[in-house]
């Protein structure tokens, strides 16, 4: 059987509605019967990337493919990129502006969490062009 | 501990979500970020914060959180309430501060993890 493909666009002007394609795609994987903690680790993961993509990137675009072995996750934006990855994934380290701490975010823990809870991620980004993550969670 | 002994406990009023008040929770976390609060998994557990935008319910909703707490007294605007409604995520307010109320709660036997 292919794996389910689910497309999410992410507005990046509107920081109220960040999170929202998470939110879709974690009923989506309750519904299908995932186990609780597959679940929970592809609804961090997805959050923490989709935030970054509004708060970094002006928004993007989400591609999930979701099979009984694993879940698979592209992130596409068309942001400035990260120009020192491994910089980027150090825990504490961000460029979040005030306005983004004062709504709870910029702690510097949102690429480290979605390593922490993914089984592959891969970034690829380049100045200027974008960036894209490939995250993929095992189900099994 | 149920939301409902979280809430007099708090000496808290509900928000929303009463028909959940019943439900039992082992733990608590308060934060102010919310990665921090993503970095920490467990069942059933209740946030308290300071903050009151609507990615404060969706981050609980990605944890499978029950209950919000904001403290200090703050109210959410509707768009908020109706997100946490849409989501079976109890919101209360309390008056007291982080500090207090994560303290009265610790007390009582609440445990943390974050
Ligand atoms: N999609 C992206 N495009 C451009 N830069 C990014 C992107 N994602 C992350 N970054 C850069 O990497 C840094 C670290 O990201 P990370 O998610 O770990 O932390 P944060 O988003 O700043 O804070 P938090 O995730 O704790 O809210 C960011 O501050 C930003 O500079
Ligand atoms: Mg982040």
């Amino acid at each position: 059987m292919p794996p389910l493909t689910f497309t999410y666009q992410v507005p990046g002007d509107d920081f109220t509605r960040a999170g929202e394609a998470s939110g879709q795609l974690k009923r989506t994987l309750k519904k299908i019967g995932f186990n609780a903690d597959v679940i929970r680790r592809v609804s961090i993961a997805m959050y923490e990337a989709e935030i970054n993509m509004v708060i970094h990137a002006n928004g993007g675009e989400i591609e999930a493919q979701v099979s009984p072995e694993k879940i698979e996750i592209w992130f596409r934006d068309q942001g400035p990129g990260i120009p020192d990855i491994s910089l980027a994934m150090k825990e504490g380290y961000s460029t979040a502006p005030d306005n983004v701490r004062s709504l709870g975010f910029g702690a510097g823990m949102g690429l480290p969490n979605i390593k922490k809870y993914s089984d592959t991620l891969e970034i690829d980004t380049e100045l200027g062009v974008g960036t894209t993550l490939h995250v993929i969670i095992n189900a099994e | 501990m149920t939301i409902r002994d979280v809430m007099q406990i708090l000496d808290a009023e509900l928000i929303c979500g009463e028909q959940l008040l019943d439900t039992e929770v082992h733990t608590a976390c308060g934060a102010d970020m919310m990665s921090d609060v993503l970095a920490f998994v467990k069942d059933q557990s209740v946030l308290l914060t300071g903050l009151i935008n609507p990615q404060v319910v969706r981050t609980a909703d990605m944890m499978d959180m029950r209950c919000i707490v904001f403290v200090r007294g703050k109210v959410p605007e509707e768009q908020v309430t109706e997100l946490a409604v849409e989501r079976d995520i109890v919101l209360l307010k309390t008056p007291l501060r982080m500090f207090t109320a994560c303290g009265r709660l610790y007390e009582k036997g609440l445990r943390g993890g974050c």
